[in-house]
């Protein structure tokens, strides 16, 4: 009696993009629905894979730069720094430190401006749509910084091997500065919308929990690892350029739910301006770019009057700089985590092999575990927590 | 605890010394080569030892020599967060040849093997679900191999004709010029030195 009462189910498959305005880009998600109970998720992933890798085996190390550009394309120079830092090493120079500093600033204006579009995205994916008007507004005063200083918004070139392109007017630092002071405001208007938003919190607390041990096994890194509490950032435990000498604090979630990790984005957006206040302060005088005639192209003025200026600037710019032969992985704390280069040279011109590590790529990867269980609704909530970008998940 | 890589470097030539082909220190990172067989075992104790922990699994990166007679390399970095240090495992093996999934170990192997897989064509025995993941649906070929051309084989457009996406071989109006820039640049000490390594290269 008893067996001819079940009636047999079948699940629902429904294709989540990849044209979908919660899917952040160009994401293919397969659910396999129970109802409204999401029992597997299959991400199908590629749409924007462009062969960066492939692209950076053909060209010079100076052509290879502007590609890291094109990853993550959100905070643009925080990629381009893994890259430099990767060929410097190999190359062992030294950078000055006037553009030690300069990078630092141009990192954590990355950084915030990373956090801005997660932050805002995430509560435009469930349903605050203020947010992300007040938010972007900043991110356009950002990216003039980015334009003054590079000439481009976002495709920047800016942190080259040696240094950075150009020194910063004053003007400029000044600017930047203003923004550091009104800008913590802007975040208390933010969190203010968000916070204690009873809609937003519903929507996020508890959702797409991730353990310690989990985090740690899905290679998560940055803020999907900060926020299952586990107090690991790069700047901190392997310092690069100056950040051993900056103030700042690590925020720690406790949870590891989309909720902690909106506050851990929060409280890393008040660290970064921070952080660009302390180098302002201490901003150095001196050069930007390495001495070294070899590496770092002359000045313009030399090209007019120096012979070997002249003949550097013709050999760099078209035999370009050779690496000597060796690999290296270096890795630096972007926004969204984890971003690391693994450069194999074989003593030439050109990169032999340049493996980039992308911080959303592992966290993509767990979003069956991530949303198995979870309703449909849920899915763009945990999609936008992951911060997920896909310029650099396809490269 | 460990301190640094040379406490690292001793530990592991100690304790593993039979499975350790060779172990380099170069610009403060570790490079063990060790038999693509021991791979599970090498790794299941840098993730489980009490003095590694080597408990996050990086990366994995293909390399193609498509000269040598062990074709491929796979090198795996892996991250302690404990004695905040990090290490590279190198396999290097023929073209044929299928080496162990590490996803029973590390569950994030998954997609970065799907994607040597992808770019390389390199199998991995014991894989939950090897499918291509960065190349279109119904891809042909393995694009990071060296001898795979930079502008590839089809291209994609869509056909007024037909109504549809169609696929067409690749038509160039100009061949893909790669220009060899390279000449003898005297002057430089790492120049010199390179020079160098490849006459005593040479000689033996």
């Amino acid at each position: 009696m008893q067996k001819k009462m079940v009636k047999k189910t079948k699940s629902l498959n429904l294709n989540f993009g990849p044209q979908h305005p919660a899917a952040h880009g160009v994401l293919r998600l397969i659910l396999e629905l129970d109802g409204e109970v999401v029992e597997k998720a299959d991400p199908h992933i590629g749409l924007l894979h462009r062969g960066t890798e492939k692209l950076i085996e053909q060209k010079t190390y100076t052509q290879a730069l502007p590609y890291f550009d094109r990853l993550d394309y959100v905070a643009p120079m925080n990629q381009e720094h893994a890259f430099a830092l990767a060929a410097e090493k190999l190359l062992k120079i030294e950078v000055p430190i006037r553009a030690k500093f300069i990078r630092v600033i141009f990192c954590e204006i990355g950084r915030i401006l990373s956090h801005i579009l997660n932050v805002t995205t995430q509560a435009l994916d469930v349903g605050a749509l203020t947010p992300s008007l007040w938010g972007f507004e900043e991110r356009e005063t950002l990216m003039t910084f980015y334009e003054r200083a590079s000439g481009s918004r976002l495709h920047a070139n800016y942190f080259r091997t040696g240094g950075v392109h150009q020194d910063i007017p004053i003007k400029l630092v000044e600017d930047i500065e203003k923004f550091c002071r009104t800008f913590p405001k802007i975040i208390d208007d933010l969190e203010g919308l968000l916070t204690d938003n009873r809609i937003f919190k519903q929507r996020n607390v508890e959702i797409g929990i991730v353990s310690k041990q989990e985090a740690l096994d899905h290679s998560f890194s940055g803020v999907m690892l900060r926020g299952s509490g586990v107090p690991w950032d790069l700047r901190r435990s392997q310092p690069y350029e100056i950040y051993k000498d900056l103030d700042f604090k690590i925020p720690v979630g406790k949870n590891g739910d989309c909720y902690d990790r909106y506050l851990c984005r929060i409280e890393e957006m008040r660290e970064s301006v921070k952080i660009i206040l302390q180098c302002i302060e201490k901003l150095p005088k001196g050069p930007v770019k390495s001495i070294d005639g070899k590496i770092s192209p002359p000045k313009r003025d030399d090209l007019k009057q120096s012979m070997e200026a002249l003949i550097h600037h013709f050999k760099l710019f078209t035999e370009g700089y050779r690496v000597p032969k060796g690999n290296v992985y270096t890795a630096v704390e972007a926004p969204k985590g984890e971003f690391g280069v693994y450069l194999i040279s074989d003593g030439s011109n050109k990169p032999y092999r340049c493996k980039i590590r992308a911080p959303g790529f592992s966290h993509l990867q767990a979003m069956d575990y991530l949303i198995r269980g979870h309703m449909l609704a849920d899915v763009p909530a945990v999609l936008g927590s992951l911060d997920i970008v896909f310029g650099e998940v396809d490269r | 605890m460990l301190k640094n890589v040379q406490t690292l470097e001793r530990t592991i030539n100690s304790e593993l010394s039979s499975k350790i082909k060779n172990s380099i220190l170069e610009n403060d990172e570790l490079l063990i080569e060790i038999n693509f067989q021991d791979l599970i075992e090498v790794v299941q104790f840098l993730k489980s030892n009490e003095k590694c922990k080597f408990r996050q699994l990086i990366d994995i990166a293909g390399v193609d020599y498509p000269d040598e007679e062990k074709r491929f390399q796979l090198v795996y970095l892996f991250l302690s967060h404990e004695n905040n240090l990090r290490i590279k495992i190198l396999l290097k093996f023929e073209s044929n040849q299928t080496i162990i999934s590490l996803t029973k170990i590390f569950p994030s192997a998954n997609w970065m093997e799907r994607e040597v897989f992808d770019m390389y064509g390199i199998k991995f025995k014991n894989h939950p679900d090897l499918r291509r993941i960065l190349t279109d649906y119904g891809f042909k070929g393995h694009p990071l191999r060296k001898d795979f051309p930079l502008t590839g084989f089809n291209e994609v457009r869509y056909s007024e004709k037909e109504k549809k996406v169609i696929y067409e071989p690749v038509k160039l109006e100009q061949n893909y010029r790669n220009f060899d820039f390279e000449s003898p640049w005297e002057g430089t000490d790492y120049l010199k030195q390179v020079k160098n390594a490849e006459k005593d290269g040479k000689k033996n």
